[in-house]
């Protein structure tokens, strides 16, 4: 087994004997998007049409949840440090992080999201089109939150912070990813907006680990 | 004290320019708003709310430029750790996110009779407005550490990944056809307005630029100003016999 699957592995262990988080991530991502029937009406043609916008943006929400423990359990108790000492590069911890986080949040989320969509009565069309740039989003997602979780690790009110920093470099993720889901429901091509959603997530895989090793490097300086 | 060396060397400089710099920005600052508001014909389609033009253009590259310059010094500020540029960058954010707001504000207000709206979901519109929330987070990193080393660091990697927001707002226009117009000034073929209107914008571009070497100065040499008070209480502290003291 390479370090990378012994680190993706010890860390879904850890997720599975402490349970609640991937619940607790599925959880509020099912509530917040039962509340918005409340809030804008139960009229079915509303809901239809805002169905991929409320899906993208509880999403997002939703793994924003979970960042701030993607470090900080490992920080406060040293294992942190201890795994800047293995010769295994940050970065490839970070990566193993990361596809550990996608696995316990991501994947959870994207598992829920036809069931939502059917509540919200989303247009068959669109199905497709919104789980394949979940699948592509989600992920960048998770590593845009590696970078701000790394940099906000013992700062005061971490938690809001992450938010704050990672939510606008998500932006473009909801924009492609409503976008997609939007045009097919409309029976337009959805392929340029995905291949973007793709692009974005190359970018972040390539961007991501090293900013956020970056800023371990600091916080554990 | 070696910690000082190069800031009293910039601080030497920095003096010595001061005056020049604030006259020249006094000076093109009157000139342009004289220009902008007066002596510029008003224009044939939008009347005179074009002159709100000449404060919202230059506040939109100021706020471009201050971002990038915040992004450069925080570059060097963590390949070479160099103090002075760290003390650059984080004394360009909020200047950068005024000149933002001002954009943001300036661009409603022009937008409300020519658009019929105060805001619209543009491409142009959203990225500037990503712009001054990166600047936000930005300042808000920087103060949310214990350890103010730390949040410089964390605050000087933010801005280094919120760099690729910059190209974005710079091509917007050309990537998505929406609402706001395209690039007039800067591009090929030369500028695309009239010389009359041009001048009055370069005067107050040059203004704003100066504006900013000024309010730089001022907010780097306070924020020496404050670490020397810190260095100098805690060196009285230790006089006083601190040794015994936990």
């Amino acid at each position: 087994m390479t370090r990378f699957q012994t680190l993706v592995a010890r860390d879904l262990r850890l997720a599975l004997r402490q349970g609640a988080d991937s619940i607790l991530v599925v959880g509020f991502f099912v509530i917040t998007v039962a509340l918005f029937p409340f809030g804008i009406g139960p009229e079915a043609g509303t809901l239809t049409r805002v169905a991929p916008g409320i899906l993208w943006v509880t999403a997002l929400l939703a793994s924003m949840l979970s960042l701030d423990r993607l470090f900080q359990a490992d920080w406060e108790d040293g294992s942190l440090e201890l795994l800047l000492l293995t010769p295994t590069p940050l970065e490839v911890v970070v990566a193993a992080k990361v596809t550990a986080h996608w696995l316990t949040t991501g994947l959870p989320l994207l598992v829920a999201t036809p069931v939502l969509a059917l509540l919200l009565g989303l247009e068959p069309e669109g199905y497709m089109t919104l789980l394949t740039g979940m699948a592509l989003g989600t992920p960048a997602l998770s590593l845009l939150g590696a970078i701000g979780a790394a940099l906000v690790l013992g700062a005061r009110r971490g938690g809001v912070l992450v938010a704050l920093l990672v939510l606008p470099l998500a932006v473009p993720v909801l924009i492609f990813g409503a976008g997609a889901v939007d045009a097919a429901v409309q029976g337009l091509d959805a392929t340029a907006s995905l291949e973007i959603l793709g692009a974005i997530l190359l970018a972040t895989l390539l961007l991501g680990p090293v900013a956020a090793a970056a800023a371990l490097r600091q916080a554990l300086e | 004290m070696h910690r000082f060396a190069n800031p009293a060397r910039f601080l030497r400089i920095a003096s010595a320019l001061f005056p020049w710099v604030s006259v020249l920005c006094a000076l093109s600052l009157a000139a342009g708003l004289w220009f902008a508001l007066a002596a510029s014909p008003a224009d044939y389609q939008q009347g005179d709310s074009v002159r709100i033009m000449y404060v919202h253009v230059p506040a939109a590259w100021m706020g471009m430029f201050c971002y990038s310059a915040m992004a450069l010094f925080s570059a060097v500020a963590l390949i070479w750790k160099h103090p002075l540029a760290d003390l650059l960058a984080r004394a360009t954010a909020p200047i950068g996110a005024a000149f933002t707001f001002l954009c943001l504000v300036s661009g409603s207000l022009w937008g409300r009779p020519m658009w019929g709206t105060w805001w619209a979901w543009d491409a142009r519109l959203t990225s500037m407005l990503i712009l001054l929330f990166l600047y936000l987070g930005y300042m808000a990193l920087a103060d949310a550490f214990d350890d103010p080393e730390r949040g410089r660091k964390s605050a000087a990697i933010l801005a280094l990944v919120g760099f690729v927001n910059v190209p974005v707002i710079k091509w917007s226009v050309d990537w998505w056809n929406t609402l706001h117009q395209p690039a007039s000034v800067i591009k090929r073929g030369g500028p695309a307005i009239d010389s009359s209107m041009l001048l009055p914008l370069l005067l107050m571009a040059i203004g704003f630029q100066l504006y900013y070497v000024v309010v730089l100065i001022l907010r780097v040499r306070a924020e020496i100003a404050e670490a020397k008070i810190r260095t100098l209480r805690l060196a009285a502290i230790h006089a006083a016999g601190g040794d015994d003291s936990p």
